[in-house]
């Protein structure tokens, strides 16, 4: 599902500065579908995991406080133009995301 | 043994409640995905207990964490926050809006030339104490900053 997530990564200095942006309704749980009153089941993305060449440089766990359509930006020291940075991503429900890209 | 997993999820989704989140949630998600969702932490309602179920009880406050986020934020479904740990020796980090009704925002891990740094965008139900805290050489240190909302993050 490489549409639903868009990835960067520029070089500045010695440091890969790398921005991943994932399409998730992020949903907590606790609102209320306006038209049914009822609750919105939770759906949200809760493990990230970002690999440099294939190896683990971020692992990360979320809740339902972050905001709808994800942001996040990390930086990875030692890394090179020509690198590959790869994110993957699950949601609560088993939904997995996946993105990769070529650090310029 | 996937067949019966997503038995088990839709099932779960039928509930509707944040009680199958965390349900789901504890099923291990992939290889790719060592450790399991820390549900203490993530279902904790109280700010003190969020932080102790994430592993950083006893954190003291250090000016080498710096938070970037604006003062008064005008929409709180989308507040960005970023946060850099000058402590030599960062391992991980965790981030806390602490009048959420779920306290706990996100953890990350560092490895392989990963710096302590982590920028991204939270919800905030209300005006509240942004908290990050930090791992370094074994030690817990946190910093903090007032974050004030003016339309709130959750309903609406």
């Amino acid at each position: 599902m490489a549409e639903t997530m868009k990835m960067r990564a520029t070089m500045e200095g010695d440091v890969a500065d790398v921005k991943v942006l994932i399409q998730h309704p992020m949903d907590t749980g606790l609102m209320k579908d306006k038209k049914t009153d009822k609750l919105i089941p939770a759906h949200f993305i809760n493990q990230v995991v970002a690999t440099l060449n294939g190896k683990t440089v971020l692992e990360s766990q979320w809740g339902v406080g972050i905001a709808k359509n994800p942001f996040i930006g990390f930086r990875i020291k030692g890394a090179k133009a020509g690198d590959k940075v790869a994110v993957n991503a699950v949601d609560n429900l088993g939904t997995k995301f996946d993105g990769e890209v070529v650090v310029s | 043994m996937n067949e019966l997993r997503r038995a088990f999820l839709k099932k779960a989704g039928g509930f509707g409640s944040v009680a199958a989140a965390i349900a789901a949630g504890l099923l291990n998600p992939g290889a790719a995905f060592a450790a399991a969702w820390n549900t203490l932490a993530f279902t904790a309602k109280d700010p003190a207990e969020a932080l102790k179920n994430a592993g950083y009880e006893g954190a003291t406050d250090s000016s080498d964490i710096m938070i970037k986020a604006p003062d008064i934020a005008e929409n709180g479904a989308v507040v960005p926050v970023s946060a850099t740990s000058n402590i030599p020796g960062t391992t991980s980090m965790a981030i806390f809006v602490e009048k959420n009704p779920a306290p706990m925002i996100a953890s990350f891990e560092f490895s392989n030339g990963a710096e302590p740094y982590i920028s991204t965008r939270v919800k905030m139900a209300k005006t509240s104490i942004v908290r990050v805290a930090v791992q370094a050489g074994g030690k817990n240190y946190t910093t903090s900053r007032e974050v004030k909302v003016t339309i709130g993050g959750c309903g609406g």
